[in-house]
C-alpha cells in the first residue's frame, strides 16, 4: 500500500502539472494578483444573460485554455474532475456535457480543486490515467444567492464575511512531462468546533485546515521548515490567525511562511472585508500566482491545503453548526 | 418637521443597526425586521404610536415599525366596526396601498434594472 501514517499518500510518479490556466472576474482583476490571471473578466455576466450561465462559461473556457497551453485534445484525457459552488454543481456538471470527458463530479465546497489535484494524482500514480483535467470555479453573485441572500436584497455584510471569488481554474495532470510535480496528498478529515455562522466561515474551517496540516507533518516526517510557503486555501485574515493559533504549539514554525490565498487575492481597499473565498479563491491563486511562482524558481517546494465548508443553507436554517475540511496537496519545482 | 422625523426615523433604524451589530448571528435580519412589525403592533394597541406619528410624522410611519401601527390600527377600527371578525379584515385593508405599491413599484423595478451583484 502506498498511504503512509494516517492520511497521506506519497506519490511513487509524481504526476507533472503540464499546464494550468485561470481566469478571473474583475473585482479580483483590480487586486494585487491581477497579473497572474490568463484573462480577467469586465463585468460578471461575461455577455449572459444570468450569473449561473456566466459562471459556466468561464468555467469551460478554463478547462479549454488549459487543454490548449497542455497542446492536448479532450480525447487525450482519460478524467476530468471538476466542482464548484452551485446547486447540484451545475457549473461543472454542464461544462462536463460540453468537453465530453469521461467526469467525476466532485463536491468539496471550497476546496474542490485540491480535492481534485489529490484524487487526480492517485488515478496518475496509481496508473489509471495518463493525463486528469481537474477544475474548480465559483462566482460571487451565484454563491451569495446559494448560501447567503440574493444580493439584490442589499443586506450589510458582517466585517468576517469574505468575498466569494468570481473566477475559475484548471490544472491538466500528466503521468510524464516537464514541470512542477505533486508529490504528496494529505486527504482530510471532517472537523467542527461548532462555528454557525455563515458569515464566518473562515472561523468554521480553520480547525480543519489546521487538523490537515498537523497531519501531514505528522504522516510525512516533515516540518513547516521544509516547504518554502504554504498558503491555505480560503480562510481569510480571522481564519488564517486562528489556524497559526491552532497550530503554534505543535508546529511554530509555520507562521513566517504561511499564507492564504484569499488574504493574497484582494488587498485592504477593495473593502471584501475578511478577503477572498469560494472554489475560485484557491483555484486561481494557485493557478495562476503560486504556479507562477514556483516556475520562476522563487518557491522550490509548496504546500497547499484546500479548505471547504461543508454546509448546506438549509443546515444553517435549522441551525447546524458549520463542518470544515481541508485537503492538503505538496508540489515541487520540476 | 423634518428635523423631528429625521432624529425619531433615525433613532428607530439606529435600534435596529444596533441590534444587527450586537447581537450573535442567530438574529437575523429576518427575526429583526418581524421584531420591527410586531413590536408595532403592540406599541400602537397599547395607544402610545399615534402620538409619535402626530410628533415625527414619516420618521414613524416609514420605518417598520410603523407598518406594525398601520395593522394594529385598521384590526382595532374594523373590529369596532364590524365586531370580532374585524380583527382579522381590518389589518391587511388599512395596509392594502403600502402593499400594493411595494409590489407594482418591486416589479417595474426588476423590469427596469438588471441587478449589478
Amino acid at each position: 500500500m502506498k498511504k503512509i501514517g494516517q492520511q497521506t499518500v506519497p506519490f511513487t510518479n509524481p504526476p507533472v502539472i503540464i499546464a494550468a490556466a485561470c481566469i478571473a472576474g474583475p473585482k479580483e482583476g483590480k487586486g494585487p494578483l491581477k497579473d497572474s490571471f490568463d484573462k480577467v473578466l469586465e463585468d460578471i455576466y461575461y455577455g449572459e444573460k444570468t450569473w449561473e450561465k456566466a459562471e459556466q462559461r468561464i468555467f469551460q473556457e478554463t478547462m479549454e485554455l488549459a487543454l490548449e497551453k497542455a497542446n492536448l485534445k479532450t480525447g487525450d484525457i482519460d478524467f476530468m474532475l471538476a466542482g464548484d459552488l452551485t446547486n447540484q454543481i451545475i457549473a461543472a456538471n454542464f461544462t462536463a456535457r460540453s468537453l465530453a470527458i469521461p467526469f467525476i463530479g466532485l463536491y468539496g465546497a471550497c476546496s474542490t480543486m485540491y480535492e481534485g489535484l489529490a484524487l487526480g494524482s492517485m488515478l496518475i500514480d496509481g496508473g489509471f490515467a495518463r493525463y486528469v483535467l481537474v477544475g474548480a470555479s465559483s462566482h460571487y453573485a451565484t454563491a451569495e444567492r446559494q448560501f447567503r441572500f440574493p444580493t439584490e436584497q442589499g443586506v450589510q455584510r458582517a466585517m468576517s464575511a469574505q468575498w466569494t471569488v468570481t473566477g475559475s481554474g484548471a490544472i491538466v495532470l500528466g503521468s510524464e512531462g516537464q514541470g512542477t510535480r505533486i508529490t504528496h496528498a494529505t486527504v482530510g478529515r471532517v472537523v467542527d468546533f461548532g462555528e454557525g455562522d455563515a458569515s464566518d466561515m473562515g472561523a468554521a474551517m480553520a480547525p480543519a485546515a489546521a487538523d490537515t496540516l498537523l497531519q501531514h507533518f505528522r504522516d510525512t516526517g516533515r516540518s513547516p521548515g521544509d516547504y518554502d510557503l504554504i498558503a491555505t486555501g480560503d480562510l481569510g485574515k480571522y481564519g488564517r490567525q486562528l489556524v497559526i493559533k491552532l497550530t503554534e504549539q505543535q508546529a511554530p514554525a509555520l507562521s513566517d511562511r504561511y499564507t492564504d490565498c484569499g488574504v493574497l487575492i484582494f488587498d485592504e481597499s477593495q473593502d471584501t472585508h475578511a478577503g477572498g473565498s469560494g472554489c475560485g479563491c484557491s483555484a486561481v491563486v494557485t493557478c495562476g500566482h503560486i504556479l507562477d511562482q514556483i516556475n520562476q524558481g522563487r518557491i522550490k517546494r509548496f504546500l497547499g491545503v484546500g479548505t471547504g465548508a461543508l454546509l448546506s443553507p438549509c443546515s444553517c436554517q435549522q441551525g447546524e453548526s458549520i463542518p470544515g475540511i481541508g485537503h492538503a496537496v505538496a508540489m515541487e519545482a520540476g | 418637521m423634518l428635523l423631528k422625523a429625521f432624529l425619531v426615523g433615525g433613532t428607530i433604524c439606529l435600534i435596529g443597526q444596533l441590534l444587527m451589530d450586537l447581537t450573535s448571528h442567530k438574529i437575523t435580519p429576518g427575526h429583526i425586521l418581524v421584531g420591527f412589525v410586531t413590536a408595532g403592533v403592540v406599541i400602537s394597541s397599547l395607544g402610545y404610536y399615534q402620538p409619535l406619528v402626530d410628533f415625527a410624522g414619516a420618521g414613524a410611519t416609514v420605518p417598520l415599525t410603523g407598518f406594525g401601527h398601520l395593522l394594529a390600527q385598521g384590526a382595532i377600527e374594523e373590529a369596532r366596526r364590524a365586531g370580532i371578525l374585524g380583527v382579522f379584515k381590518g389589518a391587511l385593508s388599512a395596509a392594502a396601498g403600502g402593499i400594493t405599491a411595494a409590489v407594482v413599484f418591486g416589479y417595474l423595478a426588476a423590469l427596469a434594472f438588471k441587478p449589478k451583484g
